[in-house]
């Protein structure tokens, strides 16, 4: 029985701290919206494949920050050559984590690569990322949160198996200059 | 910073005056697809400490890459040939409608002395391209224009929150010998 994708996202930022989180377009982002919106949340709604690496981005600006990229299956296959590119940077703040439905959620559930057998964990594991895993109960997941907090060796990559559900909407605002400024602002950066 | 004298040996003379105007836009972040066009200019980077490198898969992930940088307070400068800004147009749509800085420098192919047909489809689309999804061009043809070119573009990028691509001309960088 895989989880319920909101109950497994809001374990994940469960007492989050100073995490600093990126969603990738779709349902991650309502999910980390539901979860309770936070000015250290960057949520996408477009750029589809950019959100492990906005997180690389964010992750070298900040290397006294842990970074969370919460995306979906479609999303990162979308960006899969940035697995590489990560995996060579070897952030050791960046923690990847693919909330994997096996479908396009936002499209009408057409089942994707993952839903198709691709192993997204196997691929990480093949570009050289660090730590790699997968967490099909909440028990794994509760583990995974902890690890979150932690510095790794180099990029850390998660695999949480979901249910094909989507759960209501949860919107974040759509204003994407409002967006990046909040984010910036929380960390005491200038906002032009 | 690399080592005293390295520049005098540089393929692309103008390389070491790009490189320094960048650092002293506060630049510390560069990533690229490497093009024989960029190469002093790699070089020069990667050996420089001050400076976080990567080197991409494909152009659009520097694009992202490059947001990441600014939502933490960092300046980073996107590297790339003509036929990768192709790769690029849909990520680039999370700069312009965020107005996130971006600059990239683009070494121009399939518009000057070029010997591959397979260059010049993307070289005549490049700056339309970019006009397109909203992101400024400035071309530089000289060395000399590179260099003003490229301060102007950065303080257009990270004070203006502007989107632009300066593009170096074929003819400058020169015919690709192979």
């Amino acid at each position: 029985m895989a989880l319920d994708r909101r109950a497994a996202v809001a374990a994940l930022l469960e007492d989050r701290g100073d995490l600093l989180v990126v969603s990738g377009l779709g349902s991650p982002t309502y999910d980390v919206h539901a979860a309770g919106d936070s000015d250290a949340n960057y949520y996408l709604w477009g750029a589809m494949g950019s959100a492990a690496l906005i997180g690389l981005g964010l992750a070298q600006a900040r290397p006294d920050r842990n970074i969370l990229a919460i995306t979906g299956d479609g999303e990162q296959l979308m960006g899969l050559g940035g697995l590489a590119t990560i995996a060579v940077a070897k952030p050791r703040n960046l923690s990847i984590v693919v909330i994997d439905n096996g479908h396009f959620g936002e499209t009408g559930m057409q089942q994707s690569h993952t839903g198709r057998g691709l192993d997204l964990a196997a691929v990480a594991r093949a570009c050289g990322l660090s730590e790699i895993g997968a967490a099909e109960d909440m028990a794994a997941v509760a583990a995974l949160r902890a690890k979150l907090h932690r510095r790794a060796d180099g990029p850390r990559f998660y695999v949480v198996k979901v249910d094909a559900a989507n759960p209501p909407r949860s919107l974040p605002p759509r204003d994407a200059v409002f967006l990046k400024n909040r984010f910036r602002a929380h960390l005491g950066l200038p906002v032009t | 910073m690399p080592a005293a004298g390295a520049e005098t040996d540089l393929k692309q003379p103008w390389a070491a005056d790009v490189h320094r105007v960048l650092k002293s836009a506060s630049v510390t972040q560069m990533c690229y697809v490497p093009d024989a066009g960029h190469a002093s200019l790699i070089d020069l980077f990667t050996a420089d400490r001050e400076v976080v490198c990567n080197v991409l898969t494909s152009e659009q992930e520097g694009v992202a890459i490059a947001a990441g940088a600014w939502l933490g307070g960092k300046r980073s400068v996107l590297l790339l040939q003509s036929s990768g800004v192709g790769n690029c147009i849909n990520m680039l749509s999370l700069m312009t409608i965020s107005r996130f800085p971006l600059l990239m420098l683009v070494t121009m192919r399939g518009e000057w002395a070029e010997f591959n047909p397979w260059q010049v489809p993307m070289g005549r689309a490049t700056e339309p391209s970019l006009q397109a999804i909203g992101v400024r061009t400035m071309r530089a043809d000289t060395a000399e224009d590179l260099v003003a070119t490229v301060g102007a573009a950065a303080a257009l990028a990270y004070e203006a929150d502007q989107q632009i691509a300066v593009l170096i001309s074929q003819r400058m960088i020169g015919r690709k010998t192979w």
